[in-house]
């Protein structure tokens, strides 16, 4: 066995997934995105891994290494699909809608003007989010007309193509918090509440961890909002809503989790390393997605 | 037990780097708090850890 490490920087959490490599006595080699080159006619020199577990910090650069490694037969974790899906919050709520898994009500625009019109059909206040981004990054709130028309100017003056594809998000009136939800496999193996007087939770942006209880309910929606999205080890980022209860905001799938071992006691690297040898070892296989005939939106699984 | 010591680039103030410290880690200066990567550990080096880029995250 010879595992992998795809990295762009030693975080805490790369520092302690190597820990516990040693502390498992695995062979394992560090591979620094910054300075790998894939010649795509020769894979060889990465067929001695017998699986690779992505921890870049860069969404495209993971997208394409996963596919390129992939493409050659090596295991990864997370998978290309995984990463596809989970890297982009649109691809994201396709497929928790079509996997019947309870979101928020979304709606997408490409010009500034159907935009307002569909912000306007869902009613103010409205989340505004790029497509693709993390750690709350350009995330608005719009609460009224004004900032709507303001926003979606900027959106599409300044931004790269991609801010062009409007992504908009019912607001949800939550308590002051929200869950985020740790799956391996099958299983969601623990969760924090991220508490913050700011309507963005993101512990990166202040908000305080505290343990989350998985209850059957919460452990049934994040497992099926993994598989939804392809299956693996992944973060799921879970609303309250008032009247519809849980529902699933996003997954990540380069997940973070320096703040949630302390208050949960789950010894989250080490789950991430079984799960990533079992792929290596016996191929534990992703789930394997199925699509549904089309259904504006699939029965609730729960 | 500190191994090694590097000077912040920022500042200029002195860092101990720790015996388990590896190339391509995250460290905080203690003095200014800027975020540097050490380059190396033999002999030891740090530079201004890389800004945040469009597509960082999880």
């Amino acid at each position: 066995m010879l595992m992998g490490i795809l990295y762009s920087r030693v975080r805490v959490e790369e520092k302690l997934l190597i820990e516990e490599l040693d502390r498992q006595g695995v062979p394992y080699e560090l591979i620094d995105d910054r300075e790998l080159i894939f010649d795509l006619d020769n894979p060889e020199p990465w067929a001695k891994y017998d699986v690779v577990l992505e921890r870049c910090i860069n969404h495209s650069r993971a997208l394409y290494s996963l596919h390129i490694l992939e493409d050659w037969g090596v295991r990864c974790v997370n998978t290309a699909r995984s990463a596809s899906i989970c890297g982009d919050k649109l691809l994201t709520s396709t497929a928790l809608v079509r996997g019947g898994v309870p979101s928020p009500r979304i709606k997408v625009a490409y010009t500034p003007e159907s935009a307002l019109e569909a912000i306007e059909q869902l009613g103010y206040p409205v989340v505004l989010k790029p497509a693709v981004g993390s750690w709350g990054r350009l995330i608005s709130k719009i609460n009224d007309r004004e900032a709507a028309e303001a926003v979606l100017e900027h959106k599409e003056t300044l931004g790269t193509y991609h801010h062009s594809i409007f992504y908009i998000q019912e607001y949800i009136h939550k308590p002051s918090r929200d869950i985020r939800a740790f799956v391996v496999g099958d299983e969601t193996i623990c969760a924090i509440y991220r508490t913050s007087e700011h309507w963005i939770t993101n512990t990166a942006r202040g908000g305080k961890s505290s343990n989350c209880p998985v209850t059957p309910e919460l452990n049934k929606i994040c497992v099926a909002a993994a598989h939804a999205v392809g299956g693996g080890v992944l973060a799921v980022d879970v609303l309250e809503d008032e009247e519809r209860g849980l529902l699933v905001n996003e997954v990540n799938y380069t997940m973070e989790f320096r703040n949630s071992i302390a208050p949960t006691g789950v010894n989250i690297p080490a789950r991430i390393i079984d799960y990533t040898l079992a792929v290596g070892q016996d191929g534990v296989k992703p789930v394997k997605v199925t699509v549904p005939p089309l259904a504006a939106r699939r029965e609730s699984i729960l | 037990m500190a191994t090694a010591t590097v000077e912040c680039p920022e500042c200029g103030a002195e860092l101990q780097l720790d015996e388990g410290s590896i190339k391509g880690e995250i460290i905080s200066c203690s003095d200014c708090g800027v975020d540097l990567e050490i380059i190396s550990v033999k002999p030891p080096k740090v530079e201004l850890a890389p800004e945040e880029e469009e597509d960082w995250g999880e």
